[in-house]
């Protein structure tokens, strides 16, 4: 009998049943797999700037607007409405996402009495200034998201939300 | 590593008997194909076993995307299908298998009968086999509908219709699986639950019957 086998007879053999069995566990599951997280690994859809409204009937004073657009839900198309805060800061346009920072919540343009001047979230009474900028001491830790923005013929379009900071 | 986090766990609760006693037992040399080749036939049981948890896997993956509903549920297989990664293969998997598992049921139970044994002490493991066979076949014609294309609209109706088939109580039965007098709406949701709880639940727990019993009466001897 030879001696001095690095590898037995056995672990050899257990070694390679589990080598092939783990390959084709694995050559089951990692499609499975793959297939249920797709949804996190899909490109995020570049969402074309959507028509909102006409830049005459912009004011200094924050005004709502409905915004339209179609969400691909997969197998099914959906219209989403959504509002989004438009104004005139000088010749500048500003368009403010309505989502409170702190929890989802939406705000409005002057609700609070005591504060006529900002937006107002009145599930935590949360607050932000005209441009958005969170008032220290309320919830919302970040400003309002902010759109971008295109003129286009007299038109204001919008593309997507994003962080002012 | 492994080694350590394994021996603290079998420091606690003993799990070392529990999987010895469960993988770790010997098979008689008659049913092993590494002494005789034609003994690949003893394989069978296994492979359906092996070939149900795959149909248990891919089908809990596809109900991620797939919807019970007359509107959308042909919408979201085609989506899963075509759009989602690998979502040809986990579906082919779960449609292709479905026809394994019969095919495989099939041959254990011809070998059975062929090996005679289905025979004393083992008569009750036979009636638990047919039994499952049975929820084997509703799993795949209730699985047949839930792409809700013409040929599970079709194939279905021929299902029911043989169901009326029966005397005195058909309408019954038929209206019972269809949730009505037609194939709509309801009828896919029952196909629906019945597919994926009713008849999986009894497969699993007709199939840890039928297994218990091997253990415990062993595998019949040679012819
Ligand atoms: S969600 Fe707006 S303040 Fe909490």
């Amino acid at each position: 009998m030879e001696k001095n086998h690095n590898v037995s007879r056995r672990q050899f053999l257990t070694y390679a049943l589990l080598g092939t069995g783990g390959f084709m566990a694995a050559g089951l599951i990692m499609p499975m797999v793959r297939f249920g997280v797709d949804p996190i690994l899909q490109a995020d859809a570049e969402g074309d700037m959507i028509d909102v409204a006409g830049v005459d009937e912009l004011t200094d004073i924050p005004q709502a607007f409905d915004m339209e657009y179609e969400q691909d839900h997969g197998w099914h198309v959906e219209t989403v409405q959504e509002t989004v805060w438009i104004y005139l800061n000088g010749d500048e346009i500003v368009a403010l996402s309505p989502i409170c920072t702190h929890l989802g919540c939406t705000v409005n343009w002057g609700t609070d009495p005591d504060n006529p001047e900002q937006f107002f979230c009145p599930c935590h009474f949360g607050r932000f200034e005209r441009d958005g900028t969170n008032v220290p001491g309320t919830p919302p830790t970040e400003p309002l998201h902010r759109y971008d923005h295109e003129v286009r013929d007299g038109r204001v379009l919008l593309g997507n939300p994003s962080p002012q900071v | 590593m492994l080694q350590r986090i394994y021996d603290w766990i079998d420091d606690r609760i003993d799990v070392t008997p529990l999987w010895r006693d469960v993988a770790d037992h010997e098979v008689p040399e008659h049913v092993n194909p590494g002494y005789h080749f034609s003994a690949f036939v003893y394989c069978f049981g296994g492979l359906t076993f092996f070939t149900v948890v795959i149909q248990i896997l891919s089908g809990m993956f596809l109900t991620m995307y797939y919807v019970p509903d007359i509107v959308n549920a042909h919408a979201s297989v085609e989506y899963l299908q075509t759009d989602v990664a690998f979502g040809m293969i986990v579906r082919g998997m779960h449609h292709w298998g479905a026809s394994v598992v019969i095919v495989m049921v099939f041959l254990h139970t011809l070998r059975v009968f062929f090996t005679g044994s289905y025979k004393k002490p083992r008569e009750i493991n036979w009636v638990v086999g047919v039994l499952l066979f049975f929820i084997i076949l509703g799993l795949g014609f209730t699985g047949y509908l839930l792409p809700w294309d013409m040929k599970a609209y079709f194939a279905t109706q021929v299902g029911l219709e043989i169901a009326e088939s029966v005397p005195v109580v058909g309408d019954l039965i038929s209206n019972l699986l269809a949730g009505g007098e037609f194939i709509g709406a309801q009828t896919l949701t029952r196909f629906f639950a019945i597919h994926v709880f009713f008849l999986p639940g009894a497969l699993l727990g007709l199939i840890a019957i039928h297994f218990i019993m091997i253990r415990k009466q062993g595998i019949s001897g040679p012819l």
